[in-house]
Order: structure tokens, then sequence, then C-alpha cells
């Protein structure tokens, strides 16, 4: 390959990049457009009633308050595990830390079966809280959350862990000898290094719980305008042949995961710019350093 | 063999990183590229290599063009800043794989490989280390490496982007030695990039000082130093004292004509601190200084003096600081030996010496 | 290095955060793990034996693999495409590439299912042009193939450009500068230094093509025998009450979820050395000045 002007000296860009977007195009973009082109056979305002009907109202519900509650749930528990796996020694730390990958290895139809198992008035765990407290866990939308905590769990601890590992101890023995108490130091030195991690891993299960599907369909119950997810509804519009009716619900999720998308990114990108103009203040920039010159105005 | 530079601008989006630069460099010559971080000199190092592209201009390897021919096709030996050794290789199969990625027809034997590789680590001195990886070398010894790789395929041209630059000053000194030395008996063109003027001066037969993108100066060290061809120059190589305009007696060769004293029209005269001598006694067109500090750095003592609240470097010999017996507080006075004047910062430099001898 | 003496602490608290942070993940992880294998050997060791016999589950085992076989070359032959191409130049639209890459991360899978039937469905696009050719897409592999595609295409890629950013582009051009041809320089310089993280990829989205379910579950028409992988195989038989039969199909896929977690940790395990060996080899403090 001999160009007339080599512009780059690394071969095989265009070849990678050409293949890359060819593979984006044929399973990403076309496919989009397809969405985009469906829903265009509606004008808007049938468009806005399609998506705005009682039932969709109700899933949308349903799918952020569970989503919500499930990432939320995720954030203080998955800060404390992160903490911990990071800071203290106990039996087992490293296999406790395998374990919290398991919701991305294990597939979510299983996870979704022994929940549903577990928590049902005869299994392990409901026959205490339903039989013991009257609490009903499966086939209500606390269902759902049970099971979007399980499925969410790695991502905040896994994007608050490694923050965590690089926080240097002499910031927190400074804020020591500088007489703050350790809760201090948590809360003005620690949380405030670890927040953005904190609110990714967050935004992330968020944005994951939203779209989950296998492992909330059997603990759900399913119930329309009860425990009726948005992703569940979509599906039963499918099979009953309302293609439009699934697409608009698609569109609508889509649209969302893109927001969810963007400010997930921009979340990462402040976080890790936030500092960026006070360091670059304190860089002595050019390692070229021109000899000592005097300056002598007379 | 040699290799030339011919009007090579390159630019990177709106920033210029080189405009309109020409270079010669002879077979032999060891040539040094000096200037400051974001001058330009390792992008052109790379346009000699093949591993940046150009905007305009080309590049002639003993007087062919070169300008599109592709990195690998060159025959340039490339030494990297951070050595680039390929880090899941042993040492030995680093410096062997120039040799085994040639086309099948010109590629040799395992035992002419073996052979070859192992008279270049010998002659880096690290024939001991064949079997270690990368990782398991320090820093100066990880340099030898990547300098034997880039030498196993015999290239016509060896290039070096601030070769010694993350090493620690004893290493260093050790190794700008022993690549004098190496060139010397290679008989090829190199090139090497610096920001460490010391360096430069110290191991270079030319030096090619650049700054913004363009090139300042070309000459030995010695000219270079002596007889900077810009202010920049003056500032870049070594200490200097620097006065803006308005000056009397022998000084006064500041003040040009032209000159109205205001803003940047005004000239600049520059002096360097050893250029500087001072008198007990008063002289006609001295300067009157009050010395602040007298420190002994090595073989010379540096004085560091005032004039009307200007500070001025003043470096004398020990012998000369044995007569003079300076303490901080007295008062003396300052002659320059030789004053070098740049009527404006693109002008031609007046060089001159004023007529008495001390 | 752990427990820091300055400024840590008190045991109590100590004490109190393990148990939380422990207790979560044994409640929450460590349970449900249990509970797939208790369940699938309720009845003991014959019935499970035999339910993973059957000719269904068998079938549903062999397509998972089979799906996942086709569309793992894909993936990884996108992976290192994108992320060379990504991590090595520098080109105009480069920050939507990666974030078009990370699409399928935040779409639901029942919506990336949803696209296809839009396209290859009766209804859709190509709908009428696939039939009158007699082409099966839709309730057919070719479906379940491009959705696990669209599903799992981000792993690879994720887990390379960061890596292969890290590694900068020296050693390539070094490659380059002594000579070696563009195949030379990948097969003996890139992809020895990319291997641990590729194999991570390929380990990552191998788990996620087995266990994919919302898409395929959309695309799949969920025939018995026939278009079943084992996730929506171990649906229809929860759904049927066959409990020790959906559970049995379930103990393989969460032993493949075992398997999948132990290589992952050994894998990082030698890439944490591969990476110690990186910043052993990067050049000491740069003391120039």
């Amino acid at each position: 390959m001999k160009s007339n002007r080599p512009h780059r000296v690394l071969p095989g860009f265009n070849l990678s990049l050409g293949y890359a977007l060819v593979y984006l195009s044929l399973l990403v973009l076309i496919p989009l457009g397809g969405l985009i082109a469906k829903s265009a056979e509606l004008s808007l305002a049938e468009f806005w009633t399609l998506a705005t009907s009682q039932r969709s109202m109700a899933s949308y519900r349903i799918t952020f308050g569970t989503s919500l509650l499930a990432a939320s749930i995720n954030a203080v528990f998955g800060l404390i595990v992160a903490w911990v796996l990071v800071r203290y020694e106990f039996p087992g730390r490293r296999f406790f830390d395998a374990l919290v990958d398991l919701p991305f290895a294990l597939p979510t139809a299983v996870a979704g079966i022994t929940l549903t198992t577990l928590y049902a008035n005869t299994g392990w765990l409901g026959q205490y809280i339903e039989g013991q407290w009257g609490f009903k866990i499966a086939f209500t939308p606390w269902g759902i959350v049970v099971a979007l905590t399980f499925v969410t769990m790695p991502f905040v601890v896994r994007t608050v862990q490694p923050v965590i590992e690089d926080i240097e101890a002499e910031v927190e023995e400074a804020a020591a000898t500088l007489g703050a108490t350790r809760w201090q130091t948590f809360w003005r030195v620690l949380l405030p290094g670890v927040f953005p991690a904190l609110l990714t891993g967050f935004a992330l299960a968020f944005s994951r719980a939203i779209g989950e599907f296998g492992s909330v369909i059997f603990i759900a119950g399913n119930i329309p305008l009860v425990s009726e997810i948005t992703p569940l509804l979509i599906i039963a519009k499918l099979e009953q042949y309302d293609l439009i009716g699934a697409t608009v619900l698609a569109v609508v999720m889509l649209v969302i995961s893109f927001v969810l998308l963007l400010s997930i990114n921009l979340l990462q990108w402040w976080a890790a710019n936030r500092h960026r103009s006070e360091a670059r203040e304190l860089d002595p920039g050019s390692t070229g350093n021109p000899a000592n010159t005097q300056g002598a105005a007379a | 063999m040699s290799i030339e530079v011919k009007n090579i601008t390159k630019r990177f989006g709106s920033f210029v990183a080189l405009d309109n630069v020409s270079l010669e460099i002879p077979t032999g010559e060891l040539v040094a590229l000096l200037g400051p971080s974001g001058c330009g000199k390792t992008t052109l190092l790379r346009i000699i290599a093949g591993m940046e592209s150009l905007d305009e201009g080309q590049v002639l390897f003993h007087g062919e063009e070169a300008t599109h021919v592709e990195a690998r096709e060159r025959n340039v030996g490339f030494v990297f800043q951070h050595y680039a050794l390929f880090r899941h290789m042993s040492v030995f199969e680093n410096v062997a794989f120039g040799l085994r990625v040639k086309p099948r027809a010109q590629r040799p034997s395992e035992a002419a490989i073996r052979d070859k590789v192992m008279s270049l680590l010998k002659l880096v001195q690290l024939d001991w280390l064949a079997e270690r990886y990368p990782s398991q070398l320090s820093g100066g010894q990880r340099q030898r490496i990547a300098l034997a790789r880039a030498l196993a395929v015999e290239p016509k041209v060896l290039l070096l982007d601030e070769p010694f630059g993350a090493l620690d000053t004893q290493v260093r000194k050790e190794l700008r030695r022993w690549l004098r030395r190496l060139h010397d008996e290679m008989h090829i063109a190199s090139v090497f990039v610096t920001h460490d003027q010391e360096e430069a001066l110290e191991v270079a037969d030319r030096v090619v000082v650049m700054n913004k993108g363009h090139i300042e100066q070309m000459g030995t060290p010695d000219e270079v130093y002596t007889a900077p061809a810009t202010p920049f120059v003056y500032k870049f190589l070594g200490n200097v004292n620097v006065f803006h305009s308005r000056l009397k007696g022998p000084w006064a060769k500041v003040e040009q004509p032209e000159g109205d004293g205001k803003g940047e029209g005004g000239s600049t005269a520059f002096v360097r601190p050893h250029e500087i001598d001072i008198l007990r006694e008063q002289r006609e067109h001295a300067l009157a200084a009050t010395v602040q500090h007298v420190q002994a750095i090595g073989p010379l003592v540096r004085v560091e003096l005032t004039h009307e609240s200007e500070i001025i470097e003043v470096e004398l010999t020990r012998d000369r600081h044995l007569e003079l017996q300076l303490n901080a507080g007295d008062q003396v006075w300052l002659l320059p030996k030789q004053v070098t004047v740049f009527a404006s910062a693109k002008a031609e430099p007046q060089r001159w010496a004023p007529d008495w001898v001390i | 290095m752990k427990v820091r003496r300055a400024a840590a602490e008190t045991p109590a608290v100590r004490w109190t955060l393990t148990a939380i942070g422990v207790g979560f993940l044994i409640f929450f992880l460590g349970l449900p793990l249990i509970a797939v294998f208790v369940e699938a050997f309720r009845s003991g060791w014959a019935p499970y034996w035999e339910a993973l016999q059957e000719k269904d589950t068998l079938h549903a085992v062999g397509l998972t693999v089979l799906v996942a076989v086709v569309v793992l070359p894909f993936n990884i032959a996108f992976g290192v495409a994108a992320a060379w191409a990504i991590a090595k130049f520098e080109f105009w639209g480069k920050s939507l590439l990666t974030t078009l890459i990370d699409l399928p991360f935040a779409v639901s899978p029942v919506v990336a299912g949803l696209l296809f039937i839009l396209i290859f469905g009766a209804n859709g696009w190509m709908g009428p042009l696939l039939q009158s050719h007699d082409i099966k897409i839709i309730f057919a592999l070719p479906g379940m193939i491009i959705a696990t595609l669209f599903i799992t295409f981000p792993y690879i890629a994720r887990e390379l450009i960061p890596l292969m950013q890290a590694q900068g582009r020296e050693e390539e051009e070094a490659a380059v500068s002594l000579g070696a041809t563009g195949f030379q320089m990948f097969w003996r310089v890139t992809l020895p230094n990319i291997k641990w993280g590729l194999l991570y990829g390929v380990i990552l989205a191998n788990a996620r093509a087995m266990g994919e379910f919302g898409a395929v579950s959309v695309v799949s028409g969920h025939i018995r025998g026939e278009t079943n992988t084992l996730p929506l195989h171990v649906e229809i038989l929860y759904n049927e009450y066959n409990s020790v039969g959906a559970f049995a199909a379930a103990s393989v896929l969460a032993l493949l979820a075992l398997v999948t977690l132990i290589a992952k940790t050994i894998v990082e395990w030698r890439m944490a050395k591969e990476t110690e060996m990186l910043n052993a080899a990067l050049p000491t403090e740069k003391t120039a000045s």
C-alpha cells in the first residue's frame, strides 16, 4: 500500500476503521433508522397519545420508580461493599470480591427464577418475610426492586472501588493531623473525592435497570398498571401484533437511554477534568528549561 | 549517508509545528536538534524517520527523494524517548526483531541472526543480559538495548529522540560519551533531539537550535555558544545578563540611534556573566554596583550584584576573586569584556569588545 | 498496607461496616447462587440427571453454544479493529464512535430485539423480500445470532480501547521502523501485548452471549427444540411448573457463570502482573531539567 502521502505511519487505519464503521452501521445505525422510520408513520399527536396511554404511563412509573430505588440501594450498600473490600482485611475477602461480578456472569433468567423461588411465600426468605411480617415481595413491585438490585449491584462497587484504591493515605493522615475526626474526614475529604464515581455508578445501574427484562418478568407478577415494566409492555404489544405500539414505547425508552448515556459520559468527563485547570497551573509546563536568564533593565 | 530536508512545513490543526525548515546533515556527522519543548524538534526527527507526514517540503536521503517512502522502507534506526522495547520479548528477541521481519529472501539464517545479535549486545556491553526481559533492566540498560536493536538492521541513518532524557545525571553522562564513541565507529549520519544545552554542546559536531517551529541557528557547539545569532539562542545557551537600552559609556553601544527607547523598538544588549569584570576603583564608563552575594561554585565564583535595583550576575575565576576579595555590601564598578547588541529581535547581532585590557 | 494506623476507623466501626457489606453480598448474591443448586437437586441426583438429558434441553445447550461460537469471532474482529482505530489514530468523530460502541449497554435488550423485528420481521422493511426468497431470519437462528451480536459487540472493544491507549504507539512504531510489515507488526507486537485483555473481553462477551435472554427472546419465537437457547428453555420449563427441569438447566448456566468468574479472576490476576511489568518497564522518574 503506497499512498502518495503516507499520512499515518501505523498501518491498517482504513481497514480497521472501515470494518468498525460497516459493522456499526449494519448492526446499530440501520436498525435505529428503521425504528425512527417506523415511528414516523405516526403523526406527533398519535405518537403522543400512544406514548402516554394510561398503561404506558403506569409502566414508566413502575420502571423508573423501581430502578431508582434499586440504584439508590446499590449506591449506599455498594459504597460500603467497595470500602470494605478495599480497606479491610477479613477472611474470604478475595472470594467476596470475585462474587461481586456474579450478576454480570449469571444469565438473567436464572437470576429471575431463583429470586422468585427465594422470595415466594414458600421460599427460604419469602416464608419469613411474608409469613411472619405479612410483607409480600414476590409478584409485587418490591420483587422488581429485588431483581433490579441484584442485577445492577456490580456497577456501583466496580466504579467506586478503583477510586477508593487510589486515595492516598497521606490525605487522610493530613486531615487527622489537622484535627478532623474520622467522620469529618470521611464526610469532607473522602466522600467528595469518591462522589463523581459514585454518581457514575448510580447512573450506570439506573440505566441498566430501566432496560432489564429477564430477571424481572418472573418475580414481577406482570399485572398491568401494577407491576408491568415497560420492556414487558413492549413484548405484550408485539405478541398482539401491535408493532406500532411497541415501536412507540421503544422510541421512548431509546430516547431515555440516550440521555442517560450522554449524562454518564458527561459525568465521567467531569470527574476526569474537574481539577484539570488547577493542575495545569501547577504543572511546570515544559521540561525544556532555558538557562537562567538574568534580566537587568537600567 | 547524508540527510537533507528542504522547506518543511508541518501543521497540527492550526498549530504550526514546523515553519519552512531546511537542514542538511552530511554523512559522519552527529547533529543535535536543541530547543525547548514544543519547538518542533521531535516532529522534525519523526518526519525524517517517516513517522510523521509533512504538509510541504521534501526529505532527501543521499540526494534521493525519500519524502513518500514508507517508514519501514527508509532503513533508519530510530531510538525512542521511552525506548519502546517490546515488553513481551527477551532482550535477544528485541534486538533480533528487525532481522526476523525481513522478507524471507533477505532474512539471515538463524545462526547468522544469533551471531549478529550477540555481537551487537557485546558492542553495547550487555551480552550477559540476552535472556532478560525489558522490565528487568535499568533505564540505562534499556537505552543501550534500544540502540542495539536500532543498529541491528544496519541503518543508514541513526535518529535518537531525547535519548537520555529519562535517565539520571550520572548514567546520562556516561551514555553521552559512549554514544559519541559509537557514532565515530559507525560513520553514519546521526541526529539526536535534546532540550539539554549541555548535552548538545558536549556531544554533537553541530547544534541546530530550534524555537517555535523554525531554526534559530546552526553551527558548531563553539559557534552557537560564543556567537549566538539571535536573542533566543543567547538566552537558551547559558546564563546571560540582559540590558534593555539606554546605558552609558562602553555599554553605550547598546544605544542605537534609531531606537527611540520606547517599547520593544529599543535595542537589547547581552553580556554573559563571565564576560563582565569587577573593578575596585571607578573607571570611565564603568557601571556602579553593589555586591549582594558571593558564592564559590566549583572552579568559579559567582557574584550577584545590584545596579539601581537590577540584578546582575558575574562569574569570576578563583584567582580573580582572590585578588578582589569581595564581600557583600562592597561598592564596585563593572566593565564588559564583550557585548552583543541586537537592535531588534530580528536584527543581525553586533558584537564588539571594548578596547581596554584588564 | 490495608490497615492504616494514623487514620483508621475504630474496630467497632470497622466490624460493623464489614458485617453490613459482607451481609449484603451474602444475602443478595451468595444466597441465590446456592439456591440454584439446592433447587436443582431438590429431588435428588436421578431426576436432575434425567432432566438434563431431556432431548429439548440438550438441543438448547447445543444451540446456545452454536450462537456463541458464531458470534464471538465477529465480535473479536470488531473489537480489535475498533480498538486499533480508536486507540492508535486521531480522526474526526472519534468520540461519537466511542459513544456508539457503548450504546448496546444502554439499550434495553427488548428494544434491541424489536429493532431487528422491524427490519427482518414479516411486516418489516426487508420482510417481503426475505419471504419471496424463502429466507427466515426472525424466529430462526440468524435472527438470534444478529440479536446476540448486537448485545455483545461492545464487550471486547471496551476492554481493548483503554488497554491499547495505555500502551501507546511507540512499540508499533518501533516495529515499523525496524522494517516489519503491518501483518508482522500485528502478530509479533500488538497481539502479544493485548492477549490478556482480549481474552478478558471474550470471557465477558461469551458469558453474555450464552446467557442473553431479552433480545433473543423477542426474535426467537420460542420454538421448542428449534429456536430455544438454554436461558429461554429455563423460562419454558419454569412456566410449565417443571421446577427440577428449570433449575437443572439453570444450574448449567450457573456453573457457566462460576467458570466465567474464575476465569475472569485468573485473567485479572495475569493482567495485574502484566501491568506491574509495564509500569516497571516505563522509564524512571523524569529527572530531566
